[in-house]
């Protein structure tokens, strides 16, 4: 029998409907599955247990008052790094310090509407920035599948806990494939919504023209719901977009006959690990046997897009970070004027790899150096929006891995920063791009770990995201394993 | 040799918008410290600005009040600099794609009208305020997200006290607009001033120097004057000026360095990823088109023309808007519109003053004081009992004629009853008798005085002299 913190989102409201569980049993046995993995695993940076049983009991008394809600009473996990009111947020940083939000996120208060119970800081690379959840001040996460592996990142604690079974489901946020990484890597579903379709207002940001928060979860149908709640364009963010939300869980059904699959030729690089190729292979045969029609295409300006990526994700960064400083936030370190305690405070406040990529956007924001680095990529950036936009007047979809390769070990690339800057190399376009992308469960490496399937969707283009992927898990079972871990 | 000053103004005005320009919170001054903020003007983590539409509007106004075009397409830049005050340590502004370019201004000057252009006035966000306290400062972000606009001119100023003069004609404009209120004292309105020297017969502009806390615009005047002649004498002996920030020290009447071209900030603008681009629409720019009034200096001019007013008084209207509408009011109708203007100007003015009160709280209306000056005028009562009357109307909010009518104030043009006071007076006074009769004029008046004392100053006063001359010829 499935314990009940395994039951997908779906599964679980039909329990609560039909009275065989309530709130508080599963948000106990989240716990108690938190008590036995996390000390192992470290997806939740902290968690209020009475807060969270006094949720599950409101959503408890709510349904008995004959209310309902698209989540309510499921517990929700929620990446380090979006702001719930009168919780703590660190963005897996020191610099923080005990900073508690003052407000909710967009996304917190839809959430809420729904009757989530929001639950649990997840752990994730220091403000959003890394492939493995290595960067972090409270410690790396492990991944369930393994746990000499990482988990990716930067997501890297919401996946695995919805992996590990310690959440129903959980939010994280997306700039270059921090969510479909660390879900291929851990085997669960990532969604990263199309840029606008998701309010960003509470997203701590990280390189705001990328950022976009999305869900992970134990299906696609969960997928489906979780978008379901969260989209929509908010007065709060300018660059959401008024562009209707239909109604993804309808958006499910149907079926394949017709839907055209697109083969990206540049992506069959040398660094792809034989086992990820076939895996992923197999699973586009397996679209094709469902009825897809699979083309090859072309997207010219891949090779372009780590380097523009990280022109302009450090550029917004070094801005965006600029406020944490020891004037308001953290520790501050004195010093004899404010350029002295603001330069000794983020010295030790902030983490390696955010220092990289803060002198980084510095740098390339420099007078002199603008044109040359920043202008140049946004130009790019239009190049390589163009070739998929091109690309989706022939095809429907995009598949592609994932990830070049299975779950690396912990501090295996934590030495050589390119090297983990090519784990994203399926993934970062997608941002520059603004499209929606999915990754899905669709093998296993030999060692047991997972490989995920990446699908590309156009803008906006969310609901053929969401039905090529549910009909693929609706006739295979990937998606279904879960970890051993006791 | 002959030096040359070439000046130009960087004017930082805050927008009078109830809100800020990326939140809801109240932009007014004078509240306790930190309690007009909310996340977003705090820059906590997380938050997103979203444009204040009034904010957009009111530039826009402004860039059509001087003379301004706006773009079609006007977008946000984050310009980078660490400073404690400054919550996101990034203030969004407009560097490439301004809402308003290319306009002028025309104002009095050393004896005409002179011109200078307009580069851009683009908006961006006021920053809080430190304050330094013994051992520990403190951050008051109650300023941080007001909108600020920033107006540039072309560096067609050649003077000090030219740029006085344009500073005062703007803040004019400005307030005419009623895009800001222009406090200067509440900090609405800060200048820099970049100036160079350079000999008469030379081309090339000279080094750029960068005066910074002026407090005032008389302190700008100052700091203008100070610095011509420091670069002036720098020259003189051979020196050689370098591109630099100065600060003016107002007690010391100085300017100090603060840095040079070397150890300039680099801002590192980019754009700002939060905000959309902004395109106005052609009936957005046609309604706020609508709004836009008279300017000064044609006010003046009009003024000076329609009403037949002297300069001087022209000025006044122009300087006090509320008292010019007022006198507008006033004259309609009326012939001699100098005396609308004097009575508007002096009395109304100075009882205004002495009463605290505003002309909003006036009890009666413009047409008052027209209908006052009729009366004279026409001969019905003297100025001095118009004087009365006024006082009596600023009092009670009734009209000059019943006022008069109730206190029987009309003037006495009756010759016969004139002549009585006449006599009574004559009677009373023969030392002053004789001396007129001797030819010394000034006795006249004395009786003249003395009649209107008796007729307890109704007597029609042409009418007594006239009598009297008459009567005592006799």
């Amino acid at each position: 029998m499935t314990m009940v913190h395994s039951l997908t989102i779906n599964q679980l409201i039909e329990k609560l409907r039909g009275g065989q569980l309530t709130s508080r049993q599963i948000m106990e046995a989240c716990l108690n599955r938190i008590d036995s993995v996390d000390d192992k695993l470290n997806a939740f940076i902290s968690y209020d247990v009475e807060d969270a049983l006094a949720q599950a009991d409101f959503a408890d008394k709510a349904r008995s008052e004959g209310q309902e809600g698209a989540l309510l009473g499921v517990p929700v996990a929620i990446k380090d790094v979006i702001a719930v009111k009168n919780h703590p947020l660190n963005c897996a940083s020191k610099i923080l310090g005990n900073y508690e939000s003052p407000y909710d996120a967009t996304v917190i208060k839809k959430l809420r509407e729904a009757g989530a119970i929001i639950f649990g800081r997840v752990n994730m690379d220091e403000f959003a920035m890394g492939s493995s959840t290595e960067n972090s001040a409270f410690g790396p996460s492990r991944n369930p599948w393994d746990i000499d592996y990482t988990p990716g990142g930067s997501s890297g604690g919401s996946a695995v806990a919805v992996s590990a079974d310690e959440c129903i489901a959980s939010l994280g946020s997306d700039t270059g494939g921090s969510i479909r990484q660390p879900a291929a890597l851990c085997g669960c579903v990532g969604l990263k919504p199309t840029y606008g379709r998701v309010s960003r207002y509470g997203l701590v940001a990280f390189a705001s023209s990328l950022d976009q928060i999305g869900s992970f979860t134990k299906d696609v149908k969960d997928a489906a719901i979780m978008l379901q709640v969260i989209a929509g364009a908010d007065e709060k963010d300018s660059t959401s977009v008024p562009e209707p939300v239909p109604d993804y869980t309808v958006a499910l059904s149907g079926e394949l006959k017709g839907m055209r699959i697109g083969l990206p030729r540049e992506y069959q690089v040398d660094g792809l690990d034989t086992e990820v190729k076939a895996a992923t292979e197999s699973a586009v045969a397996k679209l094709e046997e469902l009825g897809a029609e699979v083309k090859e295409i072309s997207l010219p300006h891949t090779e372009y897009a780590i380097a523009t990526y990280y022109i302009i994700a450090t550029a917004e960064a070094s801005a965006n970070l600029a406020r944490f400083e020891g004037v308001r936030y953290g520790a501050r370190i004195d010093g004899e004027d404010p350029e002295e305690m603001n330069c000794r405070t983020r010295g030790a406040g902030f983490g390696d790899e955010v220092k990289r990529r803060i002198i980084l956007g510095t740098y390339v924001l420099s007078s002199g150096y603008y044109d040359a680095y920043y202008l140049r990529a946004q130009k790019v950036r239009t190049l390589i929006r163009q070739d998929f936009l091109q690309a989706f007047e022939h095809v429907d979809l995009i598949a592609t891995p994932t990830t070049p390769t299975p779950a690396f070990k912990i501090g295996e690339k934590a030495k050589d920063p390119l090297e983990m800057y090519l784990s994203d190399i399926f993934t970062i376009s997608c941002n520059l791009a603004g499209l929606c992308g999915v990754s899905l469960p669709c093998g296993f490496s030999e060692k047991g770990l997972p490989i995920g399937l990446q699908l590309l969707g156009r803008p906006f283009g969310e609901s053929d995201l969401l039905r090529a992927a549910n009909i693929y898990q609706e006739a295979t079972d990937w998606h279904t394993k879960r970890p051993d871990l006791d | 040799m002959e030096y040359e000053l070439v000046i130009g103004l960087e004017t930082h005005v805050q927008l009078n918008t109830c809100t800020k320009m990326w939140c809801g919170c109240a932009n007014e001054y004078g509240s306790d410290s930190n309690t007009n903020v909310c996340p977003v003007c705090l820059g906590l983590p997380g938050v997103l600005p979203v444009l204040n539409e009034a904010a957009l509007r009111k530039t826009a106004l402004t860039g059509f009040l001087l003379n301004c075009s706006v773009p079609g397409y006007a977008k946000w830049d984050r310009k980078n600099y660490f400073y404690p005050d400054n919550p996101k340590n990034y203030q969004l502004t407009q560097l490439d794609f301004p809402s308003t370019v290319d306009g002028y201004v025309n104002f009095e000057s050393l004896g005409g009208i002179v011109k200078v252009r307009i580069n851009r006035a683009h908006l961006e966000e006021d920053v809080g305020k430190s304050f330094h306290f013994a051992d520990y400062s403190g951050i008051d972000f109650n300023r941080a997200g007001v909108p600020l606009l920033e107006i540039v001119t072309e560096p067609d100023i050649n003077s000090a006290e030219m740029a006085y003069d344009y500073l005062n004609a703007l803040k004019n404009i400005l307030e005419y607009g009623a895009v800001s209120d222009c406090d200067m004292e509440k900090g609405q309105v800060r200048c820099d001033v970049n100036i160079s020297v350079r000999p008469k017969s030379q081309s090339k502009l000279g080094e750029k120097v960068e005066i910074k806390n002026m407090n005032s615009f008389s302190g700008i005047r100052r700091a203008i004057t100070y610095e011509f002649k420091r670069q002036v004498e720098v020259l003189e002996k051979g020196g050689t000026l370098v591109q630099e920030t100065r600060r003016w020290d107002d007690d010391a009447g100085v300017t100090d360095s603060m840095r040079t071209k070397e150890d300039a900030h680099d801002y590192r603008y980019f754009p700002d990823p939060d905000l959309m681009p902004y395109r106005p629409s052609d009936e957005w720019l046609s309604a706020i088109r609508e709004g836009v009034v008279e300017l000064p200096l044609d006010r003046k001019m009009r003024m000076m023309s329609q009403h037949k007013i002297p300069q001087e008084s022209a000025d006044v209207f122009v300087r006090e808007p509320l008292l010019g509408d007022y006198f507008e009011q006033a004259v309609k109708g009326v012939k001699n519109s100098r005396s609308v203007a004097n009575w508007v100007i002096n009395n109304l003015q100075a009882k205004l003053v002495e009463s605290g009160t505003t002309i909003d709280g006036l009890t009666f209306s413009p047409a008052a004081i027209g209908e006052l000056v009729e009366l004279v005028e026409s001969g019905k009562i003297s100025g001095k009992i118009a004087q009365e009357v006024f006082n009596e109307m600023f009092k009670s909010g009734v009209s000059p004629l019943g006022i008069i009518e109730s206190k029987g104030l009309s003037q006495v043009s009756d010759t016969v009853q004139l002549k009585a006071f006449c006599e009574e007076v004559i009677v009373a006074n023969p030392a002053s008798v004789d001396d007129f009769r001797d030819g010394k004029e000034a006795a006249l008046n004395f009786l003249k005085g003395q009649v209107m004392k008796i007729s307890r100053g109704k007597a029609n006063p042409k009418m007594v002299d006239d009598l009297l001359r008459e009567m005592l010829v006799d």
